[in-house]
């Protein structure tokens, strides 16, 4: 079978729902398939590195960076999250159970060539400059991810 | 010919299928990759993954909840 392409609108900024996300283009990607990854929104949370970093940036900005996860390592799920209690403890079963955690995920993404694609109209809007997303990720707006899914045959908005 | 043995137990979905996509990139074809996973939606899984990728599918069996697959790079 001839290899295709895979595309995906990652929106959602929920652990459960990244982790979603992941799995599939993972997976996708060990079918032999090139899978581009599109973030935006709260997608882009999942993007942002854990520590904190120097940036110019306005107070609406500072507000947002501030009261949005700093990273995969923050995420909150999309039901039964209890202020972050929930996700720590699917977070603890999950590391029972042996499932990989989601940094591991999105390192094995990037190791398997998945294309992560930072919607750079998102990053304005909500403040997020590029020294603040993490490493080998590229950015661009809706007509890549467009011309993208022209020539991918699953296409899931997450 | 050379065999090769990779054990997945424990390991979640995704992983048997992306170590196996990696394992057998390492090889060369006419070659043969033995692999064991515990998660039983493998089973099903690594019929699609051959299908898919081309590779071939020798045997497939489960024992004592550990399922085999064994295959052959093309």
């Amino acid at each position: 079978m001839e290899n295709k392409r895979k595309t995906i609108i990652v929106f959602s900024g929920d652990l459960d729902k990244a982790m979603a996300a992941f799995i599939i283009a993972n997976g996708a990607a060990a079918m032999g398939d090139k899978v581009t990854m599109f973030f935006t929104f709260w997608g882009l949370n999942i993007l942002r590195k854990a520590r904190k970093v120097k940036v110019k940036k306005n107070f609406m900005e500072k507000l947002f960076g501030w009261m949005m996860p700093r990273g995969a390592d923050k995420l909150g799920l999309s039901k039964m999250n209890f202020m972050g209690m929930g996700a720590k403890m699917m977070k603890m079963i999950m590391k029972q159970k042996k499932v990989n955690t989601l940094p591991e995920l999105i390192e094995t993404a990037q190791a398997l060539g998945v294309e992560m694609l930072a919607c750079t109209m998102s990053m304005d809007v909500m403040g997020i400059k590029k020294e603040e997303l993490i490493d080998g990720i590229d950015y661009a707006g809706v007509a890549t991810y467009l011309g993208e899914a022209d020539q991918s045959n699953v296409n899931l908005f997450i | 010919m050379p065999e090769k043995h990779i054990n997945c137990r424990g390991m979640q979905c995704p992983g048997p299928i992306v170590t196996l996509f990696k394992e057998i990139k390492t090889l060369e074809p006419g070659d043969i990759i033995t692999i064991e996973v515990t998660d039983f939606g493998f089973k099903k899984d690594i019929n699609a993954w051959c299908k898919k990728t081309g590779n071939e599918l020798l045997s497939l069996e489960e024992k004592d909840n550990v399922i085999t697959a064994k295959i052959k790079k093309t």
